[in-house]
């Protein structure tokens, strides 16, 4: 890095940001809040939201915890896509930035959504792994080949940040489908040479709310900040249903 | 409104060792997890390289190896039984972890693979051995997923997004939380037989940490408050490679699988101050020698204030699939390709070394002498068994907070399965209430942020990779007149849904306690050892401080400190050279 780069990135300039607040204590409905912060074009979203809350409104609620795009928290609606607030750059967003609440799960305020609907899609497919008890447990590690291993790679990056789910429209239209962050998980294990539930998981996901609901929108994909091929592990979930192999 | 729950056991805390132990205590005992965050937000997700265990996978191990490595990376502080317990059970660990159905990489084989990392060698320090288990670099992921995966397997009962507030204590006895529903502002009682703290870390307190917003030493300022003791609070670990600016953690697995660490000159400086292991050499290390190549002039870039991780003859290949999230971190947040070009580091606050002190079964010790805290226990960063001493070999958190996860789940199981459930005092909620009402009233202009910013960097000024009698002084006077000012502010949201105005407070709060805390015991300690380097006092001094601190905040808001012999064991205390 020259000096130059390094006073093109650290100059400070003015970031302004439309933000849809909502405090239930008080809002009949949502509204945009306009702001200005002084942030360095390098700086995440996420930096510019805490000087919001930190020097002009402490009252505007967001989850957020690692700040580098591990934990899943802080998953929102930025410039119309969903992206986690810590992995965006101000530099690679047009101004005025809004910044919404990932849609399709209740508003509890401001930028927090009722994160339960979304666990429960998830735990609807069952993601542990599950033996047989009829086989013998090994005493040292299960072996696993690294063909085997490589086959659900992609699908354990998942961090749960539902960016996935909340972008997909069948989700926004049906509460009731379990939503790509879901099928992923289930991928994760049927495609898991170790694991012996996969039947049991195709047979939840055969339902009338599960993986079929999809309509290959590749909305997920497109919002995955893990890069996961949602779309694809989806599309792999479905003929494994219909031609009971995988 | 104040709710009051019953259970025989209480975790607080939904990382890898409140999880680790909420599958043990679970099976045995109605328990509950109750933690600020939803458990995969936990900071154990963050955690990259490997875990290590001498499972001899891909070459010749040991466990007395390991044991020997994690002792004299602690710089002869640790308490040698419990390290013992810890590399033991390491392979049994690891190995339960893959039946749980955790992804390992895997050897040509089929077996766990594993790699080389800091300070972990074959036989006593002849050369780097490959003991660390790992998937990609997204161990911790993996590890903090397999153990949510399991406690829903199992049943475990969770209440996500409710911070611990107060520690229920009558006579001495152990007998529940406090704890704040941040979604209602609702107070929550929870009566318990016993409790396990397993609440993290408390990087937060300086300004380049790999720490996350989240991690303010709640568990351990709640037990400060209470008058019970912490130990080795002077022992911070800066992990050698924070993203420049930033703090992001690039794992110590990059230098394991072949990158350099080099000054403005391109020197591989490494070999003047470890020339055995060089780059692998223990953390410690490594931050002093980059500090020191700054200090000296030879930093790199145009403020010559930062090192360069060298990636670029590391096989691309290992580098796309063995360091795939490091790699994007670098080219998200820097614009940088580690393919291409050098990655800005800096030394980044990263591990507690101490904590709430406890015996190698998770019990709370109430003081220097050993006395238990009956029905408390604490697992993980937040407690201080002493398995790290005075500096934390890499992986090996991943491997303290499975083993002594798994063992304070055990013990707090087998101790709820045997009592009565116990008195709480009066009005268990009042002294919450009172304190929270308290913080809406007076005080001046000031934004908390601006405390919490000054903190920041006094503690990375004074207080982080070298410190001297006038820094640490200096520091103390500060981190005390911050206090005072942290007094004066006020939360301005009176609002009871999510009001996180109102947790950041709280937080502040706690990370300020840490803070003295840690510089009290910080200018106490005259000598150098493991993370604590005084440039006043160079040498180790093992006949003056061969022991452990005990903190303890008196009635009038004071500290006093107090001593613990070290545990003994195989290994007497040599110079310490890689």
């Amino acid at each position: 890095m020259t000096g130059e780069d390094m006073e093109l990135t650290t100059r400070e300039i003015d970031v302004r940001l439309r933000v849809l607040r909502f405090d239930p204590e008080k809002d009949t409905e949502a509204h945009f809040e306009d702001y200005t912060v002084r942030a360095q074009p390098m700086e995440r979203l996420l930096d510019c939201l805490h000087k919001i809350k930190w020097y002009a409104d402490t009252s505007l609620a967001l989850r957020r915890s690692c700040a580098h795009g591990i934990c899943g928290s802080d998953a929102m609606v930025i410039n119309g896509e969903n992206a986690l607030a810590c992995k965006v750059l101000v530099k690679d967003l047009k101004q005025p930035i809004t910044v919404e609440p990932i849609r399709g799960l209740p508003v509890m305020k401001d930028l927090i959504v009722d994160m339960d609907p979304f666990f429960q899609g998830y735990l609807a497919v069952k993601p542990w792994l599950i033996t047989d008890p009829k086989e013998r447990e090994p005493d040292r590690e299960r072996l696993q080949s690294q063909t085997d291993r490589a086959r659900y790679d992609d699908t354990t990056k998942c961090i749960l940040c539902a960016a996935c789910t909340t972008s997909c429209p069948i989700f926004w239209a049906d509460e009731e489908y379990v939503g790509p962050a879901a099928i992923v998980n289930a991928h994760r294990f049927i495609f898991d040479s170790r694991d012996r539930g996969g039947r049991e998981r195709l047979e939840i996901l055969s339902q009338k709310d599960g993986a079929f609901k999809c309509r290959t929108a590749f909305n997920c994909t497109y919002a995955c900040p893990r890069g996961i091929k949602v779309t694809k592990a989806i599309q792999e979930v479905k003929q494994a249903a219909l031609f009971k192999s995988f | 409104m104040i709710r009051t729950h019953e259970y025989d056991a209480v975790i607080v805390g939904a990382g890898g060792a409140g999880l680790r132990a909420a599958l043990e205590a679970g099976k045995r005992c109605k328990t509950a997890v109750v933690s600020k965050l939803y458990p995969t937000r936990s900071h154990t997700g963050a955690a990259q390289g490997g875990m290590c265990a001498a499972l001899a996978n891909v070459e010749e191990d040991s466990w007395e190896w390991h044991a020997f490595d994690t002792v004299k990376g602690g710089d002869f502080l640790a308490d040698q039984d419990a390290v013992d317990v810890m590399c033991q059970e390491a392979v049994t660990s690891v190995l339960e972890l893959e039946r749980m159905g955790l992804p390992f990489n895997r050897t040509p084989d089929g077996k766990i693979d594993q790699r080389r990392f800091g300070g972990h060698t074959r036989n006593h320090g002849e050369a780097a051995v490959k003991r660390a288990c790992y998937a990609a670099d997204r161990t911790g992921h993996m590890i903090l997923q397999t153990l949510y995966q399991q406690c829903n397997k199992e049943g475990v009962e969770f209440f996500s997004e409710f911070f611990v507030l107060d520690l229920l204590l009558a006579d001495g006895v152990c007998g529940g939380i406090v704890a704040y529903e941040i979604a209602t502002g609702d107070l929550h009682v929870f009566r318990a037989k016993s409790v396990l703290f397993a609440t993290g870390g408390y990087g937060k307190m300086f300004k380049i940490t790999s720490n996350a917003h989240t991690l303010t030493g709640d568990g351990p300022g709640v037990v400060f408050r209470r008058g019970l003791p912490l130990e080795d609070m002077e022992f911070f670990q800066f992990h050698p490679t924070g993203l420049y600016g930033l703090g992001i953690l690039l794992s110590e697995a990059a230098r394991g699988e072949g990158a350099i660490l080099r000054n403005a000159d391109g020197e591989r400086f490494m070999e003047r101050y470890a020339p055995t292991i060089k780059d692998l050499a223990p953390r410690d290390m490594v931050s002093r020698a980059e500090f020191f190549e700054i200090k000296e002039g030879r930093g790199a870039g145009p403020n010559k204030d930062y090192i360069l991780l060298d990636l670029t003859d590391v096989d691309p290949e290992v580098v796309e699939t063995k360091l795939p999230d490091i790699t994007e971190f670098s080219r998200t947040y820097l614009d940088i390709d580690p393919l291409k070009e050098g990655v800005p580091i800096v030394p980044t606050a990263h591990y507690a070394m101490g904590g709430i002190p406890t015996n190698i079964d998770a019990a709370v010790l109430a003081d220097h002498t050993g006395t238990i805290v009956p029905g408390f226990y604490a697992a993980g960063e937040c407690a201080c068994v002493s398995v790290h001493g005075a500096n934390r070999l890499g992986t090996n958190s991943l491997l303290d907070i499975v083993v002594f996860g798994r063992r304070g789940g055990l013990a707090m199981a087998e101790y709820a399965n045997s009592h009565k459930l116990p008195a709480v005092p009066d009005e268990p909620a009042r002294h919450v209430q009172d304190w929270l009402s308290g913080l809406f009233e007076g005080g001046g202009p000031e934004f908390p942020a601006h405390v919490r910013t000054r903190l920041q960097t006094v503690m990375m000024d004074k207080a982080s990779v070298v410190r001297t009698e006038d820094s640490l002084g200096e520091a103390l006077v500060e981190v005390q007149a911050l206090r005072r000012r942290y007094d004066d502010c006020r939360v301005r949201d009176r609002s009871k849904v999510y009001n996180t105005e109102i947790t950041e407070h709280i937080e502040l709060g706690y990370l300020i306690d840490m803070a003295e805390a840690l510089v009290v015991a910080a200018r106490a300690r005259t000598e150098s050892r493991g993370g604590h380097y005084r440039e006043d006092h160079q040498m180790r001094e093992d006949d003056h401080w061969l022991k452990h601190s005990f903190i303890t905040k008196t009635a009038d808001g004071d500290t006093k400190l107090a001593y613990k012999d070290v545990v003994m064991g195989r290994y007497v205390p040599v110079e310490r050279k890689y």
